[in-house]
């Protein structure tokens, strides 16, 4: 999709927002509530129209050509609205319908989603009585019917137990080996465990784009090491910076008659092995050594929190 | 086509799977038999010249009742996302939802059969022709207010305030033909040709002229159309 922005009133939601995806990607859509990813999915999924830009689908439009692309999409909505007085397998049937699925057809596209989403005992129930995890399925079942080529999840785990979680996260992985899957979601480690690629919005706009891995090495700091030594003297923790170039020391304080060091270093060149060395050529006992790395989380709230664009 | 029929079907089921739809019928065939049966006998005629008089009075009400949850309510549950996200034109679910509200309204016209048989049995005299395009023009001017009740749901998802809006605008085309005192003389011409009284009492009357047809046609194709450009509307906001 290019420049695709979207104005409610004087109320931009989304700024231009850019990015490319391709078949057997699973994609993650990152932000607070509110940051603009329902109104972007609104967009891909024609229910809405952008005020400025365009999404395209296999060079199709959206703006001349949404029927089309709504063929190949399945998406589930945010706050997955079913009708509920229509029975489980009514409401697939009309959507199966409308998808032009039916007669022996829907019979195994029935059985398929039924046996994807774990619907099996509730398909003749009606869908007022069913649980809130239930109807989750059943949304998501309505929009594997067809077995589209790209699926829109919009927030596909709120309200289901961590069982079902992980029964969802499975199934949406195993989707993505062929489909284009879109996830949006604000809990960064439902994201994290699910998607190949993350896409963080933020007030409208991308503040970071890449796969777990290359979100962390952009965009985190150095690693701090902390150290408890034993039998640490001053003069050889003064010497440790020059014995090993990589390391900056930070300060050191006593615990227990021990000293906790406090280091630091960049990623790239891990230096604990030297520092091994180091500390049994100074006749130190090392007790412990404990690198942290920023997380994700740390990184999604540096660019959520403080503005992020130059995070 | 075939999404058309997979729409009505759908609302169908969801008239009859609520209360809504026996409510309506067994309501309607109430208020209806009543003020048919209280001077039916007094008045010795052989015709249905009340029920016909009563019936687009009744209108007023129940077809705003009928119509007003069709799109209000989709709106309000959200379940227009699944709509509007699914490869089906708006023309296709707009109409399937008129033909549903249409339908019910039909089978609620089917229920004063009974009164029809009643005459046939004690009358003399029945004219067959006058009674069918009494009913005829029932239907059309039924299939007038559906569409209006329609539109009046798509521009809200409330539908207390669907119905009110509906009942509104249906007021004013049953009282068009009422108000023509009021009017500049040079509109009135105008104004009588846009009332639904004028053009059902030509039908009642047995005179069934495409001009009559092509007025009923245009109401119903005109709030089908606003119907349907108030449900693309909103993608625009």
């Amino acid at each position: 999709m290019t420049g695709l922005s979207k104005n409610f009133g004087s109320l931009e939601a989304v700024r231009s927002i850019d990015f490319e995806i391709n078949d057997g990607e699973i994609v993650g859509f990152l932000g607070v509530n509110g940051a603009g990813k329902t109104t972007t999915l609104r967009m891909i999924t024609g229910f809405l129209i952008p005020t400025g830009g365009t999404v395209y689908v296999d060079d199709l439009n959206i703006l001349d050509h949404a029927y089309e692309i709504q063929k190949q999409i399945g998406y589930l909505a945010e706050l997955n609205p079913l009708y509920s007085e229509m029975s489980v397998y009514d409401f697939l049937e009309f959507i199966a319908d409308i998808r032009k699925i039916r007669g022996k057809q829907f019979k195994e596209a029935l059985a398929r989603v039924v046996e994807q989403c774990g619907l099996k005992g509730v398909v003749h129930r009606t869908i007022s009585n069913c649980s809130k995890g239930f109807r989750q399925r059943i949304g998501l079942a309505s929009t594997m019917i067809h077995d589209p080529d790209i699926l829109i999840l919009d927030e596909p785990v709120t309200g289901l137990d961590p069982n079902q979680i992980v029964e969802i996260r499975g199934l949406i992985k195993e989707l993505g080996k062929e489909k284009l899957v879109l996830m949006s979601s604000h809990i960064l480690q439902e994201i994290q465990v699910t998607v190949d690629r993350i896409i963080i919005i933020h007030e409208g706009e991308i503040v970071a784009d890449g796969t777990n891995e290359e979100l962390m090495s952009n965009f985190m700091g150095n690693v701090h090491l902390t150290m408890e030594v034993k039998d640490a003297t001053i003069d050889s923790v003064s010497n440790i910076e020059s014995a090993i170039p990589s390391v900056k020391f930070l300060n050191s304080e006593p615990k227990n008659g021990h000293q906790i060091l406090h280091l630091e270093y960049s990623r790239e060149n891990d230096p604990r092995e030297e520092l091994f060395k180091f500390a049994v050529d100074s006749k130190w006992i090392i007790l412990s050594m404990n690198p942290h790395t920023a997380n994700l989380e740390d990184i999604f709230r540096s660019l959520t929190v403080t503005g992020g664009a130059n995070a | 086509m075939r999404n058309i029929k997979t729409i009505f079907l759908r609302e169908i089921r969801a008239y009859f799977n609520s209360p809504m739809a026996y409510i309506f019928l067994v309501i309607f065939a109430i208020i209806n038999g009543y003020f048919f049966t209280n001077t039916f006998f007094l008045i010795n005629q052989s015709d249905l010249r009340i029920l016909f008089g009563i019936i687009p009075i009744v209108y007023l009400f129940f077809i705003p009742a009928v119509s007003m949850g069709l799109i209000a309510g989709e709106q309000n549950t959200g379940t227009i996302e699944i709509i509007t996200t699914l490869p089906i034109t708006n023309s296709e679910f707009v109409i399937g939802k008129f033909l549903a509200a249409f339908t019910l309204i039909l089978l609620g016209l089917g229920a004063t059969v009974v009164h029809f048989i009643t005459l046939v049995y004690v009358g003399t005299n029945v004219d067959y022709g006058a009674l069918f395009s009494g009913y005829f023009g029932l239907a059309l001017i039924g299939a007038a207010y559906a569409s209006i009740g329609t539109f009046t749901s798509s521009i809200t998802e409330n539908q207390v305030v669907a119905f009110i809006l509906g009942v509104f605008v249906v007021l004013v085309f049953y009282l068009m033909d009422k108000m023509l005192l009021f009017v500049p003389s040079g509109l009135s011409g105008f104004i009588q040709y846009l009332s639904v009284e004028y053009h059902l009492s030509n039908i009642s009357r047995g005179v069934i002229d495409s001009r009559n047809l092509i007025y009923f046609a245009s109401v119903v194709g005109f709030f089908l159309f606003l119907t349907v450009q108030s449900i693309e509307v909103r993608k625009w906001r």
